[in-house]
């Protein structure tokens, strides 16, 4: 059930973000699904790719700081409630969500969202508890 | 080991006995010689017979950079050149160089001194000596070399440079003590590795390194690589070239400075006074024994301090530590001196790694401001914004709380803080004074 994301650190200067496109693109990576976050200084890169280690060893010999995280993908139903009733399962368990964001493409009828919980494996075994669908990573990258 | 046992191991009260007189007979000479001394002793009122005791010595003006500078090229000099046989000259990247010179004794007395340091650092007369310092006007070659000599020992006198024959020399000659910068020392063990030659597994027992600032960190990374011992090597051109002090290999705690022919002091750079043992400030020398070049009162710029307790080894002589910067890096924001290796300090000790940085100084409507930038490594990296934003606030509380200046810090990404020479440029002072 792991799914593995790169994060990268960027100031907040013109033409950063094109840079890390442009390594990415020469190195044949493709981007499933991305979220920036931000200060007024930097921001903090967080990238779902197909190959995630072509993609760090490029950017790292960019001269870009990378590292990998380990975050959960899952399955939300798209209609009103679907990812309230996931928050509010995490919450009843004591989980806390760090940060989460969407993923690009839909798994069947189900949109596809990206967690980064603070306790990673018990946040897998409540959600497959409750029935909900968790995309491993080698499924993820090429979906 | 000890190589001049009576003198390395002197009681203090003869060893101080020792320094009166020397300092005495030096003075004498400078005054009566030297132009610029008997100037700088007559503008402050004072003349050799008034020192009288070793403590009288922070009575006399210091002497500088500049003032050799004024007197470039021999104007220092304190006898005829028809005695000099040796002159040897700072690189000058900062400026003018500096030239020295020496009479056959002082040679002589460097190469003594250079013999202590390398049994000091371990060596003994049946070991080969790999010399990777530069040969030349540096006294960092010839140093080393004179002393080996003088001890016995079989010295190689490789020089700097040609790396991929230095590996082969090392392999081949089996060298058993490296002496050489400690960055070179770096760059030799990447080169070895790239020609598959086991940097640990050449004949190597002990290594003296200097002739530039490095860090604990590095020491370890260079006994690690090299699996030896390595020990501080410190001196300039100024006083005699290296062998002014040398770490032993038994407490590998500090550098024992010769003061049977130097005389150390440490004070505060902005005012000039004479600080206690343990305090850190500014190195000063006078040479005790020196006749070509004798030195008073000579401002190293380098920021360290001196450790009077007993050492294991069984030397007498007061240890300088490890120097953590220069003096005139010194700088003044709002009225607090501030060296950017304290900057350093206190960023090893928020985040546990030496990341680069550089101190930015500006003034906003007259009031200085104090930024410093940190490179993020892999280390410093977290991938959650909240993380980084506490490691920001807990370097800047750091800085407040032990250098008592309010500092923005900002994280920056690798690389981006500008080298000069594979040096990062510390400190852009961007006042208009």
């Amino acid at each position: 059930m792991r799914v593995e994301q790169i994060s990268i650190f960027l100031e907040n200067k013109a033409g950063r973000l094109a840079e890390v496109t442009g390594i990415l693109s020469r190195a044949r990576v493709n981007i499933r699904a991305l979220a920036l976050a931000d200060t007024s200084d930097f921001g903090v890169l967080r990238l779902i790719v197909d190959d995630h280690q072509k993609a760090e060893s490029a950017l790292k010999a960019g001269g870009f700081t990378v590292s990998k995280t380990r975050v959960v993908a899952v399955e939300v139903s798209d209609r009103p409630g679907g990812l309230h009733h996931i928050l509010e399962l995490l919450d009843r368990s004591g989980i806390n969500v760090e940060y989460m964001y969407a993923f690009v493409q839909q798994s069947g009828d189900n949109a596809v969202m990206i967690f980064r919980f603070d306790q990673t494996d018990a946040a897998i075994q409540a959600l497959q508890a409750d029935g909900l669908r968790v995309i491993d990573g080698d499924r993820l990258y090429t979906m | 080991m000890i190589y001049d046992v009576e003198y390395e191991t002197m009681p203090r009260e003869a060893l101080e006995a020792i320094q009166l007189r020397r300092l005495k007979a030096t003075l004498e000479r400078a005054y009566a010689t030297v132009p610029f001394y008997r100037a700088s002793f007559s503008a402050a009122g004072l003349a050799p017979r008034d020192i009288q005791c070793l403590g009288d010595l922070k009575t006399l003006p210091f002497t500088t950079k500049q003032d050799l500078r004024d007197n470039y090229p021999f104007g220092m000099f304190a006898v005829p050149m028809d005695t000099v046989v040796r002159i040897h000259a700072s690189s000058g990247t900062t400026g003018q160089p500096t030239v020295v010179g020496y009479t056959a004794r002082d040679v002589n007395t460097w190469a003594t001194l250079m013999a202590r340091s390398l049994v000091a650092g371990g060596a003994t007369a049946n070991d080969i000596i790999h010399n990777a310092y530069g040969y030349g006007l540096f006294t960092g070659g010839l140093g080393v070399h004179y002393g080996a000599e003088k001890l016995g020992a079989s010295v190689i006198p490789v020089s700097g440079g040609n790396t991929k024959r230095q590996i082969v020399i090392m392999r081949d000659f089996k060298p058993t003590i490296i002496t050489a910068t400690p960055s070179y020392t770096l760059h030799l063990a990447e080169v070895a590795e790239e020609m598959g030659v086991s940097f640990r597994k050449l004949s190597f027992k002990y290594g003296i390194f200097g002739a530039e600032p490095w860090s604990e960190n590095m020491r370890q990374e260079i006994e690690r690589k090299l699996n030896i011992t390595a020990v501080d090597i410190y001196g300039l051109s100024e006083v005699i070239g290296p062998g002014v002090a040398i770490e032993c290999h038994e407490a590998k705690k500090g550098l024992h400075i010769f003061e049977d022919h130097f005389i150390a002091e440490i004070i505060d750079p902005a005012t000039g006074e004479v600080l206690p043992y343990g305090q850190t400030g500014e190195l000063v020398f006078t040479s005790l024994t020196k006749e070509a070049f004798p030195v008073i009162r000579y401002r190293t710029r380098d920021i360290t301090s001196l450790n009077p307790e007993p050492c294991i080894c069984g030397r007498t002589h007061v240890r300088m530590n490890r120097v953590s910067g220069r003096s005139d890096d010194m700088l003044i924001i709002r009225g607090v001196n501030v060296f950017p290796s304290q900057i350093e300090s206190v960023l090893m000790e928020t985040a546990e790694v030496a990341p680069h940085y550089q101190l930015v100084v500006d003034r906003e409507e007259n009031l200085d401001t104090l930024t410093v930038r940190v490179e993020v490594g892999e280390k410093l990296f977290s991938d959650e914004v909240r993380h980084l934003q506490d490691l920001e606030r807990k370097i800047s509380k750091n800085i407040k709380e032990m250098l008592g200046v309010s500092a923005k810090v900002t994280l920056v990404e690798p690389h981006s803080i500008q080298r000069s020479e594979g040096k990062a440029v510390r400190v852009i002072d961007k006042r208009q004074i």
